[in-house]
């Protein structure tokens, strides 16, 4: 009985509901929230900035059409041109030491030692805390007055001068690498040690026996192996610090002398700062080639790792 | 000359669980050793402690004349087959065969050579080309049975390497192990949890049990003359039946004495059991010594049973059967036809008995 009267509802035309066994509509339906999210925060600011870099915007003033001119401008810009040399050295140095020392901290980790789950819980604190807190932490180890690393240095007699960490352009630039590393080598460290442990150790073994010295089987077993994961892991770092904005705002806010602004940080003084909404959107807009071409790599990469 | 001597070698393992147990054994030169046992009796320890993969806590190993408890695996002059192959992911064939002898710089033309004629000889010429993956679990298994032949090692070390095949491709790679051993004649150590391997293969077999070496002999030797219960009941296939029993003197003669069993134990055994009178033991029997009763067998080795489970396996029927408290399993001649719940009367073969001392279980 009840099986019957169940299908005898189905029979009645219920003619939105009916539609959903089409999977076609069912398909569109499903994907309609995506799509609308989607649309809503990515697509549209997207279009919405390129139009404003090719206006004349500025705070209160409603511009007009003036084609690649904001484009020129910022290209002859000197300040630009700093914030995408500084951009590419920031990317360039905090990668090879994040990656480094994360690898270093993965291969420590993935040993067997007494109090190991608690270690490596204890390595992800940088990464956990909010990038604004720990930010201010080390602008206040950096301050020229209060500087725990001056006051550290000078009592064990290495400096006689404070160090001008953040009024200096190059020692802002290392300071702010500096701080870039700190908080970056967990997640490789984490990323990196999950990669280790999905390398059988019996390989290691094979390889002892076969002859390889340590650094001949981290060369010619571990490496290759862990290359996926590195590849993936390095390339979500170069866009994620690429496009960083936090920390060089709190540490310096582009300073001294505009010398340690990244894009990003240089897009909101010119856009948001100065009120130049659409020479800024063309400053934020000239990372997108770059960061375009970072993705590309990375997706044919990921598509050759999975089919071969 | 490569022989392994194993001299009082103990494991322990974080101060507390110790794996191995004073072993000692001689493995001869050319010789193919099993060791075979339950998991975790100490077999494969003792196998990574002669690879150099585990630390020795007490005693000495020597491969040749050298004493290598010190001594890295690569200095060992030693090959080691994985249970899971270990093949390396990222190389081909070729270059997972090559990889010992480029560690060892030898010259291309020789590296070459080698992996060509141990291809040649596992029959996977084809493959070099190919990565690990793209092959099926036999062909691996020939990959790593020829990354250990190129290197021509003293000492060839296998950790359960069939383990992993489906029981068919088992049969056939332990056939060409055993003719592989004989073309080669390396000294091989073999490590398995199955005892019909152990049989097959092993000119000698180390029965293991809780890191204690139980018996070593030659293949019949453990299955004629068990130096214990767990060995008797370990080696063979379906496993030699135990009755737990009562020894009594009468009559001239020893009998063992259970519910429904009397058997009378013969002249060489009961001498060997003088004065155990009234003592308790194992009686041991194995199901192929078991035939049904006729009009020449006398009757103190006869016993009746009951038919509880009928087995039929085409080159012989296999019976569970019932005999006061205990169980009996008889091998039979496979045209007999009978059912469940049948009372037959089976007979022992007294020449194939074996006693057991209740306590320590030591063969009397």
């Amino acid at each position: 009985m009840a099986v019957t009267a169940v299908s005898g509802s189905v029979a009645r035309p219920i003619p939105r509901l009916r539609r959903m066994e089409d999977e076609r509509w069912l398909a569109f339906a499903l994907l309609v929230p995506t799509a609308v999210l989607l649309g809503l925060f990515i697509a549209y600011p997207f279009v919405e900035g390129v139009l404003l870099s090719l206006n004349s915007t500025r705070v209160g003033i409603k511009g007009e059409f003036v084609g690649l001119k904001n484009f020129d401008k910022v290209w002859n810009d000197s300040i630009f041109r700093t914030s995408v040399w500084n951009t590419f050295w920031y990317t360039g140095v905090t990668t090879v030491f994040k990656l480094a020392l994360g690898l270093w901290l993965a291969i420590l980790l993935n040993r067997h030692f007494r109090g190991k789950a608690l270690v490596r819980a204890f390595i992800l604190l940088p990464f956990i805390i909010p990038t604004v807190l720990s930010t201010f932490a080390w602008k206040w180890m950096f301050d020229p007055t209060f500087s725990v690393i001056n006051w550290t240095l000078f009592q064990l007699g290495f400096i006689t001068q404070r160090i001008n960490w953040l009024g200096d352009p190059d020692l802002a630039m290392t300071s702010i690498i500096i701080v870039n590393v700190w908080r970056g080598v967990p997640f490789f460290a984490i990323s990196l040690l999950a990669g280790l442990q999905t390398i059988s150790p019996e390989l290691q073994e094979a390889a002892a026996i076969d002859g390889a010295r340590p650094w001949q089987r981290f060369w010619h077993v571990t490496w290759p192996l862990l290359l996926p994961v590195t590849m993936v892991v390095v390339l979500f770092s170069v866009i994620q610090t690429f496009a960083d904005f936090q920390l060089v705002y709190v540490m310096t806010g582009g300073g001294p002398a505009n010398a340690t602004h990244l894009f990003a940080t240089y897009a909101y003084q010119l856009g948001i700062g100065t009120g130049l909404l659409s020479e800024g959107a063309a400053v934020s807009l000239a990372m997108f080639p770059f960061l375009f071409l970072i993705v590309v790599v990375q997706l044919l990469y990921i598509r050759r790792v999975e089919t071969r | 000359m490569a022989l392994v001597s194993i001299r009082s070698v103990n494991k322990v393992y974080d101060g507390n669980v110790h794996a191995v147990k004073d072993v000692s054994l001689e493995v001869r030169d050319k010789e193919f050793m099993v060791f075979v046992g339950p998991s975790g009796c100490g077999k494969t320890t003792t196998l990574r402690m002669v690879a150099g993969l585990e630390s020795i806590t007490s005693g000495d190993i020597l491969i040749g004349d050298t004493v290598v408890n010190n001594l890295p695996p690569m200095d060992r002059d030693i090959a080691m087959v994985f249970q899971n192959y270990a093949l390396y992911p990222h190389m081909s064939v070729f270059h997972n065969m090559a990889f010992g002898l480029k560690m060892r710089k030898f010259e291309k033309p020789e590296i070459d050579k080698r992996v060509r004629d141990a291809a040649a000889i596992l029959g996977i010429e084809t493959l070099l080309d190919r990565k690990p993956r793209q092959l099926s679990g036999g062909q691996r298994q020939r990959v790593a049975l020829g990354r250990a032949i190129v290197r021509h090692p003293q000492v060839f070390l296998f950790d359960e390497p069939l383990s992993n095949l489906d029981a068919k491709l088992r049969v056939q790679m332990r056939v060409e192990l055993k003719k592989l051993h004989e073309r080669l004649g390396t000294t091989a150590i073999y490590v398995t949890h199955d005892q019909v391997e152990a049989m097959t293969l092993g000119d000698r077999v180390v029965v293991m049990k809780d890191g204690i070496v139980q018996q070593v002999g030659e293949p019949l030797e453990l299955y004629n003359s068990p130096a214990n219960k767990f060995v008797a009941g370990f080696i063979g296939s379906p496993a030699m039946n135990f009755a737990d029993v009562t020894l009594a003197e009468s009559d001239g003669k020893l009998w063992a004495e259970a519910q429904g069993l009397r058997i009378s134990i013969p002249g060489e055994m009961a001498r060997r059991a003088n004065g155990r009178n009234g003592a308790h033991a194992t009686l041991g029997i194995r199901p192929e010594d078991i035939h049904l009763a006729g009009p020449a067998d006398p009757a103190d080795l006869c016993f009746d049973a009951e038919v509880e489970v009928i087995e039929q396996l085409g080159s012989e029927i296999v019976l569970d059967t019932r005999v006061g408290k205990s169980a009996f399993v008889a091998s039979v001649d496979p045209n007999l036809r009978m059912k469940v719940h049948d009372r037959l009367k089976l007979a022992m073969n007294p020449a194939r008995l074996h006693l057991f001392d209740a306590g320590s279980e030591a063969a009397i």
